[in-house]
């Protein structure tokens, strides 16, 4: 058993990080339904509704790929 | 419909390389398929890329694409659900699904039924699991068929008598054959295929379709304008709201999701795909949108497609659609990429439903003491049996059957949430009134489902006013209640306290295969 000992001390680590309100942030936002469901602005065409939630997954996944790195980095300062 | 020789040639040929492919994948990174973990997890070798294919072509199935836009042709926005829901998703994998991971390697589980009956020392539960998972597959596996269906048909393939079903029956025997000797292999090499395909069907026609119908503009406003929005009041975002939040709290507690993430080699694999798979969102965010562009392109008003929305209704919009503005030999290769993308994920998922058994009730309570090699070949039948089910589901039974036993399946599914979830992070929850709530959970969503005709939004009378929420997000409500209000009461008097789990396990790197020997 590899892990035991190792998996002792990382595991305070892995229990909460700050980047992870971030990733709460990016859940609110898709729950903020009354504010997206509308026709204007739109922008290539697409109504606001329709582009407004595209655009939020990248959205998630620019902060998932940030919480990634900055969890990564504190694992090995540590 | 008269028979497109060139798509349906494209189409075999496409369907025979992918035959080639899930055969020859026995060979890939070879393990020895007497060992359960080596076919129904693949040893648990798989690194970033192959884990993106594998959960996107497991999870983004050939009934999505079909059935999304087929939502978005009849009913217009509420389709979009499926966009919230998936962004939702991946946070949540990103900080809850190392730990089952780590969990599950650091003691040698291979489903989530494993873990369940390790952490709560209880076979009664993780029984109740095994079952849930097992049955909220069954019709999912069925639904594959369905997209499959679609897509012959709508080639102009049209047999007579007992022949009609050939093709499916052909297809699957494919499927059953190669997943008997690759096992997760099979699906995971084929699913690279599947998903480069979708993704050049899609990008094909989002940029080709807008230019000859006159631009986005336009196709938003050939929807009826009243469809564009969902309605403006409480119960159009409550209900909007409580559906991607429950079909995001389903999807990866369906086995085949967690099979997808136990073949992972390790943990940052899981957490970097969390970052990864929301490409597969805009996917289907794109993919919703052909419902309206087949809208747009009139399809619901030619009769040459009259036979198919009559025979699929709305399901047909999509085929229809590519029909219509694709040449021939890109209808193959468009169709040929809905059929495989029926195989994956009815591969996988029927491995998934295999492993429950095998690991859960037949070793659990039938064979405590078979050897590895039998575990194994249980394994193996089991996934045959499982889609001669799913086969026979589809032959026999009319389509609703299948398409109101899946919603339920979201419904079901959502009720192991409690003990799966709540127990990555605590013991504190008790066996017993954990399986109380998820019986009465399992019982009230049944019911309400069942009550208003198999849709999936209640309208709840509470407080004087009617709330429209999907069912899912109501029973686990009051399975949640039950399961912490009874583990007050049990803890107060008995508290039940084995566990084979340390904490360190949780956050376990894993090394190598090690963990994984039994």
């Amino acid at each position: 058993m590899a892990g035991g000992r190792h998996g002792r001390k990382s595991r305070r680590q892995h229990v909460w990080h700050w980047t992870y309100w971030l990733l709460i942030a990016v859940c609110v936002g898709t729950f903020c339904v009354p504010f997206y469901n509308r026709i204007e602005p739109t922008l290539f065409g697409f109504p606001f509704f329709y582009w407004f939630q595209l655009a939020w997954i990248f959205v998630s996944m620019v902060v998932t790929a940030y919480a990634y790195y900055a969890t990564e980095q504190s694992d090995k300062t540590r | 419909m008269p028979l497109n020789v060139t798509a349906l040639v494209v189409f075999v040929l496409f369907f025979a390389l992918v035959t080639f492919v899930g055969f020859a994948s026995v060979h890939w990174r070879k393990g020895d398929m007497d060992l359960l973990h080596e076919w129904g997890l693949a040893g648990g070798k798989f690194g970033t890329l192959i884990t993106w294919f594998l959960l996107g072509g497991d999870i983004y199935t050939a009934y999505t694409f079909i059935a999304v836009p087929a939502l978005a042709f009849g009913a217009g926005a509420i389709a979009f659900f499926a966009v919230p829901y998936t962004i939702i998703i991946y946070p949540f994998i990103f900080v809850v699904f190392p730990r089952l991971w780590s969990v599950a390697r650091a003691r040698g589980y291979i489903t989530a039924a494993d873990f369940v009956r390790g952490r709560y020392g209880d076979r009664w539960l993780a029984l109740a699991i095994a079952l849930t998972g097992i049955l909220a597959t069954m019709p999912y596996i069925a639904l594959q068929l369905i997209g499959l269906e679609v897509v012959i048909a709508a080639m102009g393939v049209q047999l007579q008598g007992f022949l009609v079903y050939l093709p499916l029956i052909i297809s699957f025997a494919i499927l059953a054959a190669f997943d008997y000797f690759s096992g997760l292999r099979a699906p995971a090499a084929i699913a690279i295929i599947k998903d480069l395909m979708i993704y050049i069907t899609v990008f094909a026609a989002v940029i080709f379709i807008p230019a000859q119908l006159g631009g986005w503009s336009t196709i938003f406003a050939a929807v009826p304008q009243e469809r564009l929005l969902l309605a403006d009041d409480l119960g159009g975002y409550s209900g909007y709201a409580t559906l991607f939040l429950g079909s995001a709290m389903a999807l990866f507690l369906y086995p085949h999701s967690v099979t997808g993430v136990l073949s992972a080699s390790n943990r940052h694999v899981i957490r970097r795909n969390a970052a990864l798979l929301p490409a597969y969102s805009f996917l289907l965010g794109l993919i919703a949108l052909l419902g309206y562009m087949a809208y747009a392109s009139n399809v619901q008003n030619n009769p040459a497609y009259a036979s198919g929305f009559q025979q699929f209704r709305n399901n047909f919009a999509v085929p229809a659609l590519i029909l219509e503005v694709f040449p021939d030999w890109f209808v193959g290769f468009a169709f040929a990429a809905i059929g495989i993308g029926a195989l994956v994920p009815a591969a996988i998922m029927s491995i998934a439903a295999a492993n429950l058994f095998t690991r859960n009730i037949y070793r659990e309570f039938i064979n405590p003491n078979c050897a590895p090699r039998v575990e194994s070949q249980m394994a193996k039948s089991t996934s045959l049996v499982v889609k001669v089910g799913a086969l026979l589901f589809i032959i026999l039974l009319p389509q609703e059957y299948a398409i109101n036993m899946q919603l339920l399946g979201g419904i079901w599914i959502i009720q192991t949430f409690p003990t799966i979830i709540f127990g990555l992070y605590t013991r504190w929850l008790d066996p017993k009134a954990l399986l109380v709530g998820w019986a009465a959970g399992m019982v009230l969503g049944t019911w309400m489902g069942a009550s208003i005709g198999f849709r999936p939004i209640y309208p709840l009378e509470i407080f004087g006013m009617t709330l429209p929420g999907y069912i899912a997000i109501y029973a686990v409500l009051v399975n949640f209640a039950l399961s912490v209000g009874l583990s007050a009461v049990f803890n107060a008097t008995a508290k039940s306290r084995a566990d084979e789990t340390m904490p360190g396990d949780y956050a376990a790197e894993g090394s190598g295969v090690g963990g994984m020997g039994h």
